[in-house]
């Protein structure tokens, strides 16, 4: 059965942003004789629409004023409505970022809808769409079917591939720049570590509660470091970041940042599901905990159990002979 | 000014995964022998949001609601003895079995229901079902503004003011009262109610209302209502099998690493 997919893009630095192609291309994977089209909104969203049809798009709903620059719910839900009243859309899908967590219940709500919430797929199961998520902090996973249409869901980044093939090109439509927002941003407070960002490293060291203290990260900090800063980023699970060890912006797991580097090194991380939620994509994980029962050891391939006192700066070391 | 805080009791997260089950045929968790219940973590936040707020002003009140069925009352005899007000739990058969769709729409009948109220503070996400979605949809069944994963919240000349937590560091947003707000883990740990205030809580009343007192027709609200049908809930299979380094000290272990690593063309 064709359905038309809505996919609400977002930009990053004007460009369409990697989770707008990935939520395109499934969008392709599902509309099966549909049509797809993508909302594209803020500074650079005119020149982004290229880059949109290539990912998938038959239809970029693009307004390039600068109002929607910072997310405010209320501007981009009016956008997104103009655009799901020309494309009729039998699902809207929305990536599970900071802004699709406000956007993705917004625009369920407002339609008399369902939305489920950081899917990680959405399959066509004999025409009719199933979503899977993780639930109970990534314990356990739940499949679910809409009782009403559309389906509105909000999807993991990089549970999707993109399309291998850039597809052809597609329409562009104007939509309305932004209206007034009941919200004002008031301030702003950049918490961003220096370099190599932790979503987008090959390789991310990550701390968590069973360093002992905050110095732990030195050690931590080192190894990534050793294994060279053009590669490799810090991480921190949950418990370390509310103790106030180590940055929010660094903290992986649900509630944080969702990591898929090649390598994944956790040291003195027990495992909890939460935290799994956020690296459980990486290609290999290595666990580093003393307690040889830790949670963590499931999901890994290589582990050590040992004290990280001794074992990181030995690894460091290890690391550095080799050429 | 009068402010709700939403509650809503979950299995404790802290169930060790050994201990975490599903019955498959049910779709539904067994709850782990020997661990009650809790209130979800980022409720206990949004009720410490809502008393900074309320020591602030130095006036006003907070009234904690729960849907829920009669267990949840441990979850709103919490946040009374973190010192909340007034209590109010929603349990009926037809609220029962619902999803984040009827659950809003529950929360948000209860919230017109008293009237008068100023700002209503929820958790994040609830941590069992994970979906961050009740607060948004309270706040759009309402036509109220709101500001999501704060990690604090003021009054400041009548609005809603909320630094919130985003991907790359934070944002001060201000918003016109009636307002929601959702919180987050970074607020740091709620406080802890005091033995007096948990004997002081025990005594308040906990008022319940039903679906029709709500004035909420019985087909639109719990199970009747939810637009997500759960088809399938399980337990994910964690592939791999862990290969743990020996080796007599922690550098043969390391060396055994890194060899390994390098074996794999990770390293």
């Amino acid at each position: 059965m064709a359905r038309n997919i809505l996919v609400v893009g977002e930009l990053e630095g004007g460009e369409l942003s990697s989770t707008t192609a990935e939520l395109l291309a499934l969008g392709t994977r599902l509309v099966d004789g549909g049509q797809v089209s993508v909302t594209l909104l803020g500074s650079g969203a005119g020149d982004a629409a290229g880059a949109a049809h290539a990912a998938g798009a038959d239809t970029a709903y693009v307004s390039s004023d600068a109002g929607y620059d910072d997310f405010r719910s209320d501007q981009w839900v009016a956008a997104v409505e103009e655009a799901m009243g020309q494309s009729s859309p039998d699902a809207v899908f929305i990536a599970q970022s900071m802004a699709g967590r406000d956007l993705g219940p917004r625009l369920a709500f407002r339609n008399d809808t369902a939305v489920a919430m950081d899917c990680v797929s959405v399959e066509d199961d004999g025409g009719d769409l199933k979503a899977t998520r993780s639930c109970y902090g990534g314990s356990a996973q739940a499949t679910y079917s809409f009782a009403t249409s559309p389906a509105v869901a909000t999807i993991r980044a990089k549970s999707q591939d993109p399309l291998a093939e850039p597809s052809g090109g597609g329409d562009t439509v104007e939509l309305s720049g932004a209206g007034d927002s009941r919200s004002t941003i008031v301030g702003r407070e950049a918490a961003v570590s220096e370099g190599l960002q932790i979503q987008d490293a090959e390789i991310v060291v990550s701390g968590g509660r069973g360093l002992g203290d905050p110095e732990g990260f030195e050690v931590v900090e080192q190894l990534a470091a050793a294994i060279g800063t053009d590669k490799a980023a810090v991480g921190a699970s949950r418990a370390a970041v509310d103790l106030g060890w180590y940055p929010t912006s660094q903290q992986v797991g649900l509630t944080g940042k969702v990591v898929t580097p090649d390598l994944y090194v956790a040291i003195a991380i027990s495992g909890a599901s939460q935290h799994m939620a956020g690296c459980s994509g990486s290609k290999t994980i290595v666990a580093i905990n003393r307690d040889p029962e830790a949670n963590i050891f499931t999901a890994a391939r290589y582990g050590i159990v040992g004290d990280y006192k001794e074992v990181v700066p030995a690894l460091i070391e290890a690391v550095n002979a080799l050429d | 000014m009068h402010l709700v805080v939403c509650a809503k009791q979950i299995p404790d997260p802290e169930t060790p995964p050994a201990a975490f089950r599903i019955d498959e045929a049910n779709n539904e968790v067994i709850p782990a022998q020997g661990i009650p219940p809790v209130l979800s973590q980022f409720d206990g936040m949004a009720a410490e949001a809502a008393l900074r707020i309320i020591e602030g002003a130095g006036e006003g009140k907070i009234t904690v609601i729960s849907l829920g069925q009669e267990s949840a009352q441990a979850a709103i005899k919490q946040v009374l003895a973190m010192g909340a007000d007034e209590g109010i739990l929603l349990e009926d058969e037809a609220l029962q079995g619902g999803d984040s769709y009827t659950t809003a729409r529950t929360l948000a009948a209860a919230i017109e229901h008293l009237g008068d109220v100023d700002a209503v503070f929820c958790g994040r996400q609830a941590a069992d079902w994970d979906m961050g979605q009740v607060g948004l949809g309270i706040a759009e069944i309402l036509g109220w503004p709101s500001a999501i994963i704060g990690k604090d919240a003021k009054v400041e000349d009548g609005s809603m003011v909320v630094e919130r937590v985003t991907g790359d560091g934070f944002e001060t947003v201000s918003m016109p009262m009636p307002a929601v707000v959702t919180i987050s883990n970074e607020i740091g740990d709620p406080r802890y109610p005091k033995l007096q205030q948990i004997m002081q809580a025990a005594r308040k009343t906990v008022t319940r209302l039903d679906a029709g007192e709500l004035g909420l027709d019985p087909s639109t609200v719990g199970d009747a209502g939810a637009r997500l049908k759960l088809e399938r809930l399980f337990i994910p299979v964690v592939e791999g099998e862990v290969e743990l380094m020996e080796g007599e000290t922690a550098e043969e272990q390391a060396q055994a690493l890194a060899a390994a690593l390098r074996e794999a063309k990770i390293l």
